[in-house]
């Protein structure tokens, strides 16, 4: 059997990015990390893509993450980044607890767009709150790592640390949950329901789980996001998050947990790039690019990575 | 011998389709039992009642003296009831032995054992070796060793039946029903192949129910018949007293030739 290099690979990402942080001008900087920010939601999609299901709404628990941790630097002062991270992810949790009775039930087209109903169900709601500030958001507080503010050239530097430690964390344990027996259910709910349950396994729990799972990770990627902008507005529950989140899974491809944010990278890049270049199209520009990838790579850019280890 | 499995006064009807009328048989420990009818006759569902699939209109089915009628398909696996299918129900977009691996996951799972936090590489719970080893034991034992790298999907059909039957021994099944298990295979090859999978499920010590339409292969691997018809069990005997019932003859085994008189000359997979 082939060893596992993932945990190294990951390891390596980090490294470079931590040493290679101070020097990198801000914007890349930031670009990666809201990088990370999306690709911890993406990184759920791909759990979720892999039993064959499409969630057209998963802004829903990016929402959450992020107005949690807007709340709560604004009801009690907390600007703790790891706190706020963790709250984040802990109310998409249980939102996704929530929701996952109903939503575990559906497939395919069903799946996708009752998860679509129920993210833009918030998107109104949160529209319509004064005291949230309507469609403008809100500000979110200046964030501090264990009680510190770092001074102002550091705060970027030091929230791609703190997104890149969480995304290597939370990389490393979908990765292992991805070799347990449940994770290994997803290809053959995708698959063949029937044989699942006649293996006496019940596959509704199985994606109960996993939607609780990318939830969570969705949750997380809202609260860093929110950190890291220091902005939160209704637009995070907006379909067309939702759609970037889908288009991003579907660029990087299912293969391995690093596709998520190597994929959450480029669009980042290409998206910079294309709107430098053509400020009104550039969405043709991403359009594009995905339309390449789907001909060519239709197993997302991962297939790269793969392509050449097999040969 | 004590009786595994009673099924007593079952009854289902589809609309105006009676597809089990009143049917009653006790399978003792360790024996292997035969279904034989024409199309239609009531085997499948009587199956699919067993397994949880279609639950009896009136009836009910005991298991180790436990009633399991209301029980779902999921829970009947566990309990040690498994089952094949006549179109083989694999993960097709995944190799052999992944196949078999997803299955013996399952198996560990529901023993709680090889999570999340567990370390190392568990054993199978019943198989006592890590679960690669134990795929590739099963896999040789029904002679799949060299189609464990390909996937499913593009296996040759009569492999896929092995393997459908062999993703059964995952759980150590203490009954098995095996659905047409020889379908779709060439007539020459049916010994050789119902002679490995019954090498194989008995080498576990499984209780075998299966369904045939070959009466050569029935009167050879059947320890006794059940013999269907119209919904009804017609005929419950050993092979050599059923097969020669004039009513079995009559609705059974001499449609049942023309049947594979057919099947011979046309493409039926």
């Amino acid at each position: 059997m082939r060893p596992d290099r993932t945990p190294l690979v990951l390891l390596a990402i980090v490294a470079v990015l931590l040493a290679a942080g101070p020097f990198t001008p801000q914007w890349a900087v930031f670009l990666v990390t809201i990088a990370f920010a999306k690709g911890l939601v993406v990184l759920g999609l791909m759990i979720l893509l892999r039993c064959g299901l499409v969630s057209f709404g998963q802004a829903l628990y990016y929402c959450i993450g992020a107005y949690t941790a807007g709340m709560l630097g604004r009801l009690f002062d907390v600007s703790g980044v790891f706190t706020l991270m963790l709250a984040g992810m802990v109310a998409s949790a249980v939102a996704g607890y929530v929701l996952g009775f109903l939503l575990a039930r559906y497939r395919g087209i069903f799946f996708g767009l009752l998860s679509l109903a129920i993210s833009m169900i918030l998107y109104g709601v949160l529209v319509k709150s004064e005291t949230l500030g309507s469609t403008d958001g809100f500000n979110v507080l200046p964030s501090t790592l264990f009680g510190v503010r770092p001074a102002d050239e550091w705060v970027r530097y030091m929230v791609l640390v703190v997104a890149s430690l969480v995304a290597f964390v939370a990389a490393l344990l979908v990765h292992r949950y991805l070799e347990t027996p449940l994770g290994r259910l997803a290809p053959a709910i995708k698959d063949n329901e029937i044989r699942v349950e006649y293996m006496g396994a019940s596959a509704r729990y199985a994606i109960h789980v996993k939607y609780v799972i990318a939830a969570a990770l969705a949750g997380l990627g809202g609260a860093l996001a929110a950190t890291t902008v220091g902005h939160i507005d209704p637009e995070m529950a907006y379909w067309t998050t939702s759609g970037e989140f889908i288009f991003i899974t579907i660029l990087a491809g299912t293969g391995s947990v690093i596709a998520p944010f190597l994929g959450a990278v480029i669009f980042g890049v290409i998206q910079t790039e294309a709107f430098s270049i053509s400020p009104n199209t550039w969405q043709m520009v991403l359009g594009s690019a995905l339309l390449l990838v789907i001909v060519f790579l239709p197993s997302g850019l991962w297939s790269l990575f793969r392509r050449r280890r097999a040969t | 011998m004590a009786a595994i499995l009673d099924a007593h006064g079952l009854n289902k009807s589809f609309g105006a389709v009676t597809a089990a009328s009143d049917i009653n048989a006790a399978i003792e420990k360790d024996s292997v039992v035969g279904l034989i009818g024409t199309n239609g006759a009531g085997k499948t569902t009587f199956i699919n009642m067993i397994t949880g699939y279609l639950k009896p209109d009136r009836g009910r089915i005991h298991y180790e003296g436990r009633d399991i009628t209301d029980l779902t398909p999921r829970e009947i696996t566990r309990i040690g009831i498994c089952r094949s299918f006549q179109i083989p129900q694999l993960y097709s977009s995944l190799t052999a032995r992944e196949n078999m691996i997803i299955g013996l996951g399952v198996v560990m799972r529901n023993a709680g054992v090889g999570g999340f936090f567990s370390r190392g590489t568990p054993n199978v719970p019943g198989h006592d070796r890590p679960a690669d080893e134990v795929a590739d034991a099963i896999l040789e034992r029904f002679g799949l060793s060299e189609y464990r790298d390909r996937n499913a999907q593009v296996l040759p059909g009569g492999v896929r039946k092995l393997l459908d039957i062999a993703l059964t021994m995952a759980a150590k099944p203490r009954v098995l029903l095996l659905d047409e298990p020889t379908s779709g295979v060439s007539a020459e090859e049916k010994f050789a192949i119902m002679e490995m999978i019954m090498r194989a499920v008995r080498a576990e010590g499984a209780t075998v129910l299966f369904v045939e339409h070959d009466m050569e292969v029935v009167s050879r691997f059947a320890e006794r018949v059940l013999a269907f018809y119209d919904g009804r069990i017609i005929a419950d005997a050993p092979p050599e007293v059923a097969l020669s019932d004039r009513e079995v003859r009559r609705f059974v085994v001499g449609g049942e030739l023309h049947r594979i008189d057919e099947k011979r000359g046309g493409a039926n997979a």
